[in-house]
């Protein structure tokens, strides 16, 4: 079922002293979807969210809230509600004055907040710390203070600029589970931001792919990972060899020397493309049977596979992940499949 | 090794803070009788005496209204120097702080000027045909001093304070649903306390106590407490009575000083500028 568009983005930009930070962008978001905004820092990627925020007016297009325009309505007046990538809870205000902000704005009744903020305190396991100074607060904790803080309002949308950044590893992955989990049960739309690919993939129904102020890509984490559509996609999502190609004829491509059968058509004859190669779709195998042949430069032990580095004959470095090991110095043949040579058209530079 | 670098400090402090409290103590609590000293408390009891207890009231109600107008004029100024818009806010802070490079005997002396019969002021409302104010040698004048010697040391605190303040949090506020005047008073206005009382400390303890200011704008006639202090030293010759209102005065500093630390609340670390 697909459901009702509740933000809208319409040729978006914004510019911070004639310095382009988002330019022309397009982007809908519908009920009950968990989307990422995905990319290195500079993308562009907070400032959107700080314009459906209402922290930024944008400079031209139109930002629609259910179908109602609300490009130049203030923050306090719009259901959304943000977590910030630094927390920024009030220090002179305790847990439970913290998540009650909201309501107390509202000027609910105070048997109403004490029910919504302890609800919320059991959403986010802080059951007892009502009555804690938020500075005495782990990271984590502050983090889910932040959390409760916001969702409290029953925003209809949720903005999460970067909020597990400043997490360690662990309790990274813990809270990716928790805010996914959160999100289903609540049934809330959450637009969330982040520089980790990893993060993206993992808990996004929908991602979207920002580079320069522009939308590379917007897809399902399958899709933006299969079929990345430039070569920086490719290479932001996921580790990835890329490699000049000449596009021969539909379905035939070649590089490192060799012609390769490929699954990809619709170019101009001899056009040049990108080549698009994952590290774990290379396999290791006799170097008379293949068509890339290399010799072992460096091996790195990762846990569950191999990353090994094999410089090709003509001198292309390939980056390998393998669950097999060959030493360093050993000469051996790089094998692929069709499907997992991705030809994509060249960005002009 | 570390004990050894703080004696010059020890020696100074004990020289120059312990032993003249000590001596003030001891003239406070001591009369002379024939042949030598007893101790007493007759000092004290004539601080209580009606005539002295209104220059007490004076000195505390000028300190108090004097404060009350810096607190005024000097936060939202300091609200405006730290905002993010304001981009010219070094040449405000400059405009703060280089009457201090002057000295303060002549910058008060300067206001005598401006505001005598035939001063400035008088002489730009003679050209309007307007008539005289004789402001000279009133509470008006003895606030107006105070008000402008002591203004920088509440605007400073408080923009210290106040530029500090995560933007975040200001936009959390309203984000929450908060609008600008209740993103003031519920995030701002609190946060900021350290500062304003930072800053009423250190502009209501040298209001208290000066005689500098009520002397030269305030004329013979206006007696505040540190007058009647500088007179029993200087001029009476009475130590121990001068003695006694000092101690006085430094119980009701203190006192005022614990009150604000207590508003003060937690946040100990906030630094002066």
């Amino acid at each position: 079922m697909v459901s009702e568009i509740i933000v809208e983005l319409k040729g978006v930009s914004k510019y911070y002293d004639e310095t382009p930070a988002l330019t022309d962008v397009d982007l809908y978001i519908r009920r009950n979807e968990f989307v990422t905004l995905l990319g290195p820092s500079g993308c562009g990627k907070t400032t959107m969210l700080r314009l459906i925020g209402g922290f930024e007016k944008p400079d031209s297009g139109t930002i629609t809230f259910k179908g109602e325009d609300i490009s130049n309505v203030p923050s306090h007046k719009r259901r959304v509600n943000t977590v910030f990538q630094r927390y920024a809870l009030f220090s002179h205000l305790n847990v439970f004055e913290n998540i009650a902000f909201g309501l107390r704005i509202k000027k609910m009744k105070e048997s109403v907040i004490r029910e919504k903020v302890s609800r919320m305190l059991q959403l986010v396991n802080l059951e007892g710390y009502e009555k804690r100074d938020v500075n005495s607060l782990s990271g984590g904790q502050q983090q889910r203070v932040a959390i409760a803080r916001a969702l409290v309002n029953e925003p209809e949308v949720l903005l999460l600029d970067e909020p597990l950044a400043a997490l360690d590893l662990k309790l990274r992955k813990e809270m990716q589970h928790e805010l996914k989990n959160m999100q289903r049960q609540l049934g809330i739309t959450f637009l969330f931001v982040t520089h980790d690919q990893e993060e993206a993939l993992s808990m996004s129904d929908t991602v979207v792919v920002m580079k320069d102020g522009e939308i590379q890509q917007i897809g399902t984490p399958e899709m933006i990972y299969n079929e990345p559509v430039n070569a920086f996609v490719a290479d932001f999502i996921g580790e990835s060899n890329i490699v000049d190609g000449i596009m021969r004829e539909d379905y035939l491509v070649e590089f490192a020397g060799s012609l390769f059968e490929c699954a990809d058509a619709g170019f101009l004859p001899n056009e040049l493309v990108d080549v698009v190669i994952r590290p774990e779709d290379l396999t290791l195998m006799p170097p008379e049977k293949a068509k890339i042949r290399g010799e072992v430069r460096s091996v790195n032990f990762l846990g569950v596979h191999w990353e090994m580095i094999v410089e090709g004959t003509d001198g292309t470095s390939w980056l390998v992940h393998s669950t097999l090991m060959e030493p360093v110095g050993t000469v051996v043949g790089l094998g692929l499949e069709p499907m997992d040579i991705h030809i994509m058209k060249k960005v002009r530079a | 090794m570390k004990r050894l670098s703080l004696t010059p400090y020890l020696i100074w402090m004990v020289l120059f803070t312990v032993v003249p409290m000590l001596l003030v103590l001891y003239y406070a609590f001591t009369v002379p009788t024939e042949g030598g000293v007893t101790w007493s408390l007759q000092n004290f009891a004539r601080f209580f005496e009606p005539i002295y207890l209104r220059v007490f009231l004076r000195s505390l109600y000028l300190a108090v209204i004097s404060t009350g107008i810096c607190l005024l004029l000097g936060y939202p100024a300091a609200m405006v120097m730290a905002g993010n818009a304001f981009k010219r806010k070094h040449v405000v802070m400059l405009l703060f702080v280089v009457p201090m490079w002057m000295n303060f005997l002549l910058r008060t002396y300067a206001w005598l000027t401006i505001l005598e019969r035939n001063g400035f002021i008088n002489a730009l409302l003679g050209f309007f045909n307007l008539p005289r104010l004789n402001i000279l040698y009133t509470n008006t004048a003895v606030v107006l001093g105070m008000v402008y010697n002591f203004l920088p040391f509440m605007v400073l605190p408080i923009y210290s304070v106040l530029s500090k303040i995560d933007k975040g949090v200001v936009e959390a506020a309203g984000d929450l649903g908060a609008n600008p005047f209740q993103v003031f008073m519920k995030v701002i206005l609190p946060l900021s306390m350290p500062g304003v009382v930072s800053g009423i400390t250190m502009v209501f303890m040298p209001a208290m106590t000066t005689f500098v200011i009520s002397r030269l704008l305030g004329g013979g006639q206006f007696t505040l407490i540190g007058n009647l202090i500088e007179q029993q030293f200087l001029v009476v010759g009475d130590w121990g009575f001068g003695s006694a209102i000092s101690v006085v005065m430094i119980v009701v500093i203190l006192l005022s000083m614990a009150v604000m630390s207590f508003f003060e609340g937690e946040e100990k670390d906030v630094a002066l500028w």
